[in-house]
């Protein structure tokens, strides 16, 4: 049996029990090409309602491209194009009736790179909503998305102040807490730990174990320690090596997050997870 | 101690090739410096004594004792506004087009980029003489202050195009990205977050066109700039410009004159001190460290 570095006992929270399973993402033949070459092909998987779903694997195996074809923000890139389906509670999130605008109104994305407005605090959290034009209280859905991002303690007395005087772990809870301020109904999040110290790690991690009790979140993550501690399900993604050259991300394997890490069924998830290879 | 070892192998030599360079480079700079240092010093001394209240509120004349150059001043200061006008809204949204919505693969896009990069480089003269066929003659505008600022807007148009593209693209595209991912439009991600953070940048590119703009003669003198102006400018009537005005007292024969001259290129001096400092302390004041 594979040599599991993780240590699967910190897990707090076990997935919840299989009955439960409603399927919110239905991803079926996905893949995504830049221009000529393909990033992705053939993932077809299912996300679930009130998991955490991480998408690990090695560096090129399209694992960000995948999370960014579920709020459609490929769509920025001109080259981009997207084949195969995904449905989102059954409707086609790339129907041609489908408004991207909408799609993201409902699915929000928390980056790997903190990318707080360069505003204050408040406006921060408040462009969301500000934009969509929401009815009701600013200060009281500001608020609201603070205490659910764990931020509201240390901004609440200088909500005015410049988003970029916080720390690198308070941006990202911020940029979790704008996200949240629009209230989605998923949380994607591109690696939103990878450029954290250990301990703001940790309080984004904690954050996801809260979130995942109203939201559904998918989280790419390089960390396998991460995917261990966070995920319900766990996807691993891996590199092919197309005839001349050219590397396409493939799904190897998707499964419970501790069958992936205690008795992965293929070879290569093994390697990876026991560190001999990536 | 030997002082010819390994690690001191070499260093004698490159020791004086960067001398010889740090010479050259303190050279450049002094011929820079001295050159305009002595022109400014000559002006400064001829002119000074001539920056009175007659220079500003007195028509020219052919006296030189009485003679001012409110006309110039005015209508310097009116097309200065004017240009303003015209070319912040054209050339911010070239720009933003150019930078946010045109698909670069298409061949009318790197058409327009290519032009626009080209025509910072024509020289004013045939700006001028676009202006006297096209806007004077063509449009049957007339030889008026309007044309002298249409003309001067196309001359900076580039320029002021330019900036506002290097502002718009120094914002990260992170935070489109953000902006776009909370369900903001294309207009709402351009507007809130591109427009503000670029305006900086924007704003300081625009008062450098403005005050190149404003020390510009020739085009203006090929639309008409009057040289005698003996009233105060309106935006459809003749009217001169200071640039104009220290052209044509420079070339009267008359000594006092060209200290009249040397008094008004003082006084566009300081207008143009005055907006790049301006633009400067803008530049500091509000610069994004994203």
């Amino acid at each position: 049996m594979a040599n599991v570095s993780v240590n699967l006992a910190e897990r707090t929270h076990e997935p919840p029990p299989r009955g439960s399973r409603e399927v919110v993402f239905d991803v079926d033949e996905l893949g995504v090409s830049y221009g000529e070459s393909k990033a992705l092909e053939g993932v077809s998987l299912e996300i679930y309602r009130n998991y955490v779903t991480a998408f690990i694997g090695p560096s090129g195996c399209g694992k960000s491209t995948f999370i960014r074809c579920f709020n459609r923000m490929n769509d920025l890139i001109p080259t981009a194009s997207v084949e195969g389906k995904i449905l989102y509670q059954g409707e086609d999130l790339y129907g041609s009736h489908v408004d991207p605008v909408e799609v993201r109104k409902l699915i929000g994305m928390v980056f790997q790179k903190p990318n707080p407005f360069p505003k204050s605090i408040y406006d921060n959290v408040a462009f969301g909503p500000r934009v969509l034009g929401m009815d009701g209280s600013l200060d009281d859905r500001v608020e609201k998305a603070l205490q659910q991002a764990a931020l509201w303690d240390e901004v609440k007395d200088r909500l005015k102040a410049g988003a970029l005087s916080l720390s690198g772990g308070q941006q990202q809870r911020l940029c979790i807490a704008r996200c949240l301020a629009v209230e989605p109904e998923v949380l994607l999040m591109d690696e939103p730990a990878s450029a954290l110290d250990p301990i703001a790690t940790t309080r984004i991690e904690d954050l996801m174990h809260e979130l995942k009790r109203e939201y559904t979140i998918i989280v790419v993550t390089h960390n396998m320690q991460q995917a261990a501690r966070v995920a319900d399900m766990t996807a691993f993604f891996t590199v092919t090596r197309g005839d001349e050259g050219q590397r396409t991300g493939t799904l190897v394997e998707y499964d419970a997050t501790s069958k992936i890490f205690t008795q992965p069924s293929d070879k290569r998830t093994e390697d990876y997870v026991t560190g001999r290879f990536g | 101690m030997s002082t010819t070892g390994r690690l001191s192998d070499g260093r004698q030599r490159s020791l004086w090739a960067g001398r010889i360079f740090r010479g050259f480079l303190y050279l450049s700079l002094a011929i820079g410096f001295l050159t305009l240092g002595a022109l400014l010093a000559q002006v400064f001394l001829q002119g000074y004594k001539w920056v009175d209240l007659v220079l500003f509120l007195e028509p020219p004349s052919t006296d030189p004792q009485i003679a001012g150059a409110e006309p110039a001043i005015l209508a310097t200061i009116y097309i200065g506004i004017l240009l303003l006008a015209f070319t912040v809204p054209l050339g911010v949204g070239t720009a933003i087009y150019l930078e946010e919505y045109a698909d670069r693969d298409r061949w009318y896009n790197r058409l327009l980029e290519v032009n626009i990069q080209n025509l910072a480089a024509v020289p004013s003269i045939v700006y001028g003489i676009l202006g006297l066929a096209f806007l004077v003659r063509g449009l049957g505008l007339g030889r008026v202050l309007l044309a002298g600022a249409m003309i001067l807007t196309l001359l900076v148009l580039p320029t002021v195009i330019i900036a506002a593209r290097e502002a718009i693209r120094a914002v990260p595209d992170s935070i489109r990205q953000g902006a776009y991912a909370l369900g903001a439009t294309k207009w709402q991600v351009v507007w809130r977050q591109v427009l503000p953070g670029a305006t900086p940048g924007i704003a300081t590119g625009s008062i450098l066109a403005l005050s190149r703009g404003l020390g510009e003669t020739a085009p203006l003198l090929l639309v008409g700039a009057l040289t005698y102006v003996a009233f105060n400018p309106t935006v459809l009537g003749e009217f001169t410009a200071l640039p104009v005005q220290i052209y044509q007292w420079v070339a009267r024969p008359q000594e006092e004159f060209r200290v009249l001259a040397a008094s008004a290129i003082i006084v566009l001096l300081g207008i143009l001190l005055i907006l790049n400092a301006f633009a400067i302390w803008l530049r500091n004041r509000y610069e994004r460290r994203w």
